[in-house]
């Protein structure tokens, strides 16, 4: 699939209808979306054919992509019902099969290493500081290949120091910088849209202990 | 929800030593056809548990896995097949997912399985 095929089939996805700011719902625009697989399957070889994991699938948009891209099994996990019902009429709209699972990331048990890639685009930890680093912290174990992920420019270095340091990766590297259009969705936001500069990030997780 | 996700997911409740395997309880079951891939099947087979994924499958009433299994088995399309259709192609669509330990019954609805712990669980 070329990349402004697949940037169309996810454009077309319903989004959140009632954003919740307190789990810092951003819909992953189409545009990120699907460069974050497409290098992801083109470069490293991480989707087609693998076990991949949405952390934080909010309305699928990732997973979706995955799946596209030839993801054997897809995974899709978020803690609020109302985006994964949203999330499981996409994956119908593009007839795709991912086994959504209602939890918060840290509340899910996992055995063995079935999970090839993580991807994800967690929320920021603006509003609830180091949400990003801890959902890292658990892609990290579950992945066995590597974990794709969105944060922040300007967490960069706590980034990489907490991933290489604190939980074990064995490389962590910025593979490009986006702007992530936020579109005013909450009343607190003051302008009409607001840019935030993210980073595109590969981890490969270190050796698991079985 | 698929028996290869059933495989991989554990109980995660304060005090459960042994949340695996969670047990099925099937309300209602859909199959999906999907295309086979007999190198992802190859690649599952090393990391399946063979003895649970037998006992789910008869939990949602397919009793076509032979009860040994080896590595010799992989090269008959005909055990592929049924592999596969357990493995990737019955899905728990309403029931429950039962702590194996605490009895914790965890429900299922619309094929998706709510693990969410209370808060006294974490």
């Amino acid at each position: 699939m070329k990349l402004k095929q697949l940037e169309g089939l996810i454009g077309g996805l319903d989004q959140f209808s009632n954003p919740k700011v307190e789990l810092e719902q951003y819909p992953t625009g189409p545009h990120i979306a699907s460069r974050m697989l497409f290098t992801a399957e083109n470069s490293f070889g991480d989707v087609t054919n693998k076990v991949v994991a949405d952390f934080g699938c909010g309305c699928g948009t990732l997973g979706i992509a995955a799946s596209l891209l030839g993801a054997e099994h897809v995974l899709g996990i978020d803690i609020d019902p109302e985006s994964l019902e949203i999330a499981y009429l996409n994956a119908e709209e593009l007839e795709v099969d991912i086994d959504f699972i209602h939890s918060s990331i840290k509340d899910l048990g996992w055995r063995g290493q079935f999970v090839d890639t993580v991807i994800m685009n967690p929320p920021f930890g603006t509003r609830t500081k180091g949400a990003d680093l801890d959902f890292l912290s658990v892609a990290l174990k579950v992945a066995s290949q590597a974990v794709y992920s969105l944060h922040k420019t300007s967490t960069r270095d706590h980034v990489k120091r907490t991933a290489l340091r604190e939980f074990n990766a064995r490389n962590a590297e910025v593979l490009c910088e986006l702007r992530f259009d936020v579109p005013k969705l909450y009343k607190f936001h003051k302008k009409k849209e607001v840019d935030v500069a993210v980073d595109l990030w590969r981890f490969v997780p270190g050796k698991h202990q079985t | 929800m698929r028996l290869l996700t059933h495989n991989m997911l554990s109980s995660n409740i304060k005090g459960v030593i042994n949340g695996f395997p969670l047990r099925i309880e099937a309300v209602k079951v859909v199959e999906k056809t999907v295309e086979m891939n007999a190198d992802f099947l190859k690649n599952m087979f090393q990391k399946i548990d063979w003895k649970v994924l037998i006992e789910a499958s008869r939990a949602m009433g397919y009793t076509e896995l032979p009860e040994e299994s080896d590595f010799s088995l992989l090269e008959s399309d005909e055990f592929l097949s049924i592999f596969h259709h357990a493995l990737l192609e019955l899905h728990l669509e309403e029931g429950a997912l039962v702590c194996p330990e605490s009895g914790r019954r965890f429900p299922v609805s619309k094929g998706i399985p709510n693990m969410l712990l209370h808060e006294d669980e974490v």
